[in-house]
């Protein structure tokens, strides 16, 4: 919806680039709020962590998969040998109960999954629900009631349920944390439709767009000019609030056991693992339930704010440094057209989704 | 059609369309499963002789629209179905016999159902009066301490995973503080203390996340409403801060919560699976997770349509009570 505010700035301020203004002012309401700032911090870290996990483990000079039986007193059924769960100088946040794989290892390969199915899992809902939201929006009547039925059956599919029935039935020679962001990609997109199909149906019946189609313009090309650029403030929105839910589904679906499997490390099924070891070894426990929080509550946080920013009705509400000042008061100026635009965007995709 | 009568009506048919798609994608999907069904379901070590018999007896070789047939046939006007040596009569609305032990599947969801419902619907009073009494404490104290307190905890409480704060609660309560048993489901008919104090876990943990959902969403409702304009004439008339809270600001959050409860309902139960796996309930979700693993056709078929069908019906309660909760909203 920046590109609303963009778009009806008054003529005559001096702003730099119009064009880069969007991404611009973006960034601003995003710095403007501290705890969205340092999520953002927080995500960069996990992400950078996820990334180096081969440098990381290669300075520590271990690797997830290796097993340590010395490490291990099978006299006390498997439990990490020495204090603190087998915490030393080479392995530095102890080692697994049973077989003695490096946990820091562990660890940070678990991030990859984690990470890497979350984001997929998204890219997959964000593009079958913008290809399906829109054709929606813009087809023919059949076409809509196709698609309409077609997002109600997948929105009733229940997610967990129907993840593991797929799970369970691929086999397992199919690369797994792939599969993984295949099927929860596939279920989960029904509200992401939803939502850009509200959006399409409100754009559509904007002037410009319909000068647009007065010149003559083809559907596909009013599609991907002018519509899309529309679409990108709510679905980033709901995308950024997608990357956390999916990282849990994962972590559900492996603790469960049909997830992402063995060998590879996954923070959820660690914690299956971890469960009858809490007392002897507790970081076991506490590592993968403590990065699950961490990663689900800044992405959550940064979620929020992303949200914030680009909602031009909780952004007006943000006390943006005064040293921008003139700024402050181009945004002043069209506010309250962009304010009620927006409601009237948000009733109808009310209405639109009860309907 | 119009008015109620032809909603109810429409959303029936639309119902019924959305459990058939479900059951033919569940069907396709197992259908095109690469395992050897018959031979999952006679154990390893059963000759070959053994698996053609089971296959067989359970049909397997039949195709795919066959079978489909079946599937509808029994759920019309039922089936009869032979076991070995005798004939079994499964009755109308029949859902098939499970590939283990031949029980009736439409028996075995009976069976499971009062645990599930059980947990979800406990859960539920929790969860409402927990997160609906948090955020209409952080609305009224907005800007000062306590919110900012609330407002953290109900983060925290979104971004931990149920499982997470599951196996936290049971690893404190039962283990360290050893405070409650481990629990064991029973039944509710049995004896009702006993089944709240072991259902009492599974409840906090399942509601302790949706708590926080519904706090935030309490709250920022409330805090929407409280900026509207008729809002500021009842303050200009006098009427107290209490009163603009606990009746006008919370009025305008009542859609909204009814709403997201009744969809969280029908997602809970088909959710509960984690919760039950965990506690080890004996409910819907533990014994999905189990006939999903051996492939028993039957029964996830009739449980993942159990589960589409309150999610369907949670779904269009959720747009009747939107509804009549909030007098604008036309139903379509």
């Amino acid at each position: 919806m920046s590109e609303a505010l963009v778009a009806s700035q008054p003529a005559g301020t001096d702003l730099s680039v119009p064009a880069a203004s969007g991404a611009r002012q973006f960034w601003r309401r995003l710095r403007a709020q501290r705890a969205a700032l340092v999520a953002a911090a927080v995500v960069a870290l996990l992400v950078l962590v996820a990334l180096a996990a081969p440098l990381l483990t290669a300075i520590e000079g271990q690797d997830p998969f290796t097993y340590h039986p010395s490490l291990i007193d099978s006299a006390r059924g498997g439990v990490p040998t020495g204090s603190f769960g087998g915490i030393t100088g080479d392995h530095w946040l102890g080692v697994e109960p049973q077989t003695g794989r490096d946990l820091f290892a562990r660890l940070v390969y678990g991030a990859r999954v984690s990470l890497g199915v979350a984001l997929g899992a998204t890219v997959v809902q964000v593009l079958i629900g913008v290809v399906v939201g829109v054709a929606a929006a813009l087809g023919s009547r059949w076409v809509d009631q196709l698609l309409s039925r077609l997002t109600e059956i997948i929105v009733a599919m229940p997610l967990m349920i129907m993840s593991l029935a797929l799970l369970a039935i691929v086999p397992s020679s199919f690369p797994r944390p792939l599969l993984v962001a295949l099927v929860i990609g596939l279920i989960a997109w029904g509200n992401t439709a939803k939502i850009v199909r509200a959006q399409t149906l409100t754009l559509k019946q904007l002037d410009y767009v319909s000068a647009a189609r007065l010149s003559g313009w083809g559907t596909w090309r009013i599609a991907r000019r002018e519509l899309l650029p529309g679409l990108a403030a709510p679905v980033i929105t709901y995308a950024a609030l997608l990357v956390p839910t999916n990282i849990t589904v994962e972590a559900a679906l492996s603790f469960l056991g049909v997830g992402v499997k063995p060998p590879t490390p996954s923070w959820g099924q660690m914690l299956t693992a971890a469960d009858v070891w809490y007392q002897a070894a507790p970081q076991y426990l506490l590592l993968p339930a403590g990065a699950l929080f961490v990663t689900v509550l800044s992405l959550t946080v940064l979620g929020d704010g992303i949200r914030t920013a680009l909602d031009p009705r909780a952004a007006s509400r943000l006390r943006i440094g005064t040293g921008r000042k003139r700024e402050a008061r181009a945004d002043a100026g069209t506010k309250g057209d962009a304010g009620t635009k927006d409601a009237t965007t948000k009733s109808a995709s009310s209405k639109e989704a009860t309907s | 059609m119009s008015g109620f009568g032809g909603f109810v009506l429409r959303r029936g048919i639309g119902t019924v369309i959305t459990l058939l798609a479900i059951s033919v994608i569940v069907y396709v999907v197992f259908f095109v499963t690469p395992g050897n069904v018959a031979q999952i379901t006679c154990g390893p070590r059963c000759s070959p002789e053994q698996v053609h018999q089971v296959a067989q007896q359970l049909r397997l070789d039949d195709p795919l629209y066959l079978r489909y047939w079946h599937f509808l046939q029994g759920i019309l006007v039922g089936q009869d179905y032979s076991t070995g040596t005798s004939v079994e009569h499964c009755s109308a609305p029949c859902l098939g016999l499970s590939y283990q032990g031949d029980q009736q599947v439409t028996q075995l969801i009976l069976a499971k159902l009062p645990v599930s419902l059980s947990l979800v619907f406990g859960a539920m009073v929790l969860w409402l009066i927990l997160g609906v009494g948090t955020g209409v404490l952080s609305a009224w104290r907005r800007g000062r301490f306590t919110e900012r307190l609330l407002t953290g905890i109900t983060l925290a409480g979104v971004a931990t995973p149920v499982f997470v704060i599951g196996l936290v609660l049971m690893i404190v309560v039962c283990g360290q503080l050893q405070l409650l048993p481990f629990p064991q489901y029973v039944s509710l008919t049995d004896d009702p203390e006993q089944w709240a104090w072991n259902l009492l876990l599974p409840w906090l943990s399942l509601a302790l996340i949706e708590a926080a959902t519904f706090a935030r969403l309490t709250r920022a409702s409330m805090l929407e409403t409280l900026a509207e304009d008729h809002i500021r004439t009842f303050r200009a008339y006098g009427v107290g801060e209490r009163s603009i809270i606990g009746r006008h600001a919370l009025r305008g959050a009542f859609a909204p919560i009814i709403a997201l409860n009744a969809n969280n309902v029908g997602s809970a139960v088909g959710g509960a699976v984690l919760t039950e796996t965990l506690f080890g309930l004996p409910g819907i979700g533990q014994e999905l997770v189990h006939a999903v693993n051996v492939v028993d056709l039957p029964v996830v078929v009739g449980m993942v349509l159990v589960i589409g069908f309150f999610v369907v019906i949670a779904n269009a309660v959720a747009d009747v009570l939107y509804a009549v909760a909030d007098r604008r909203v036309v139903l379509a």
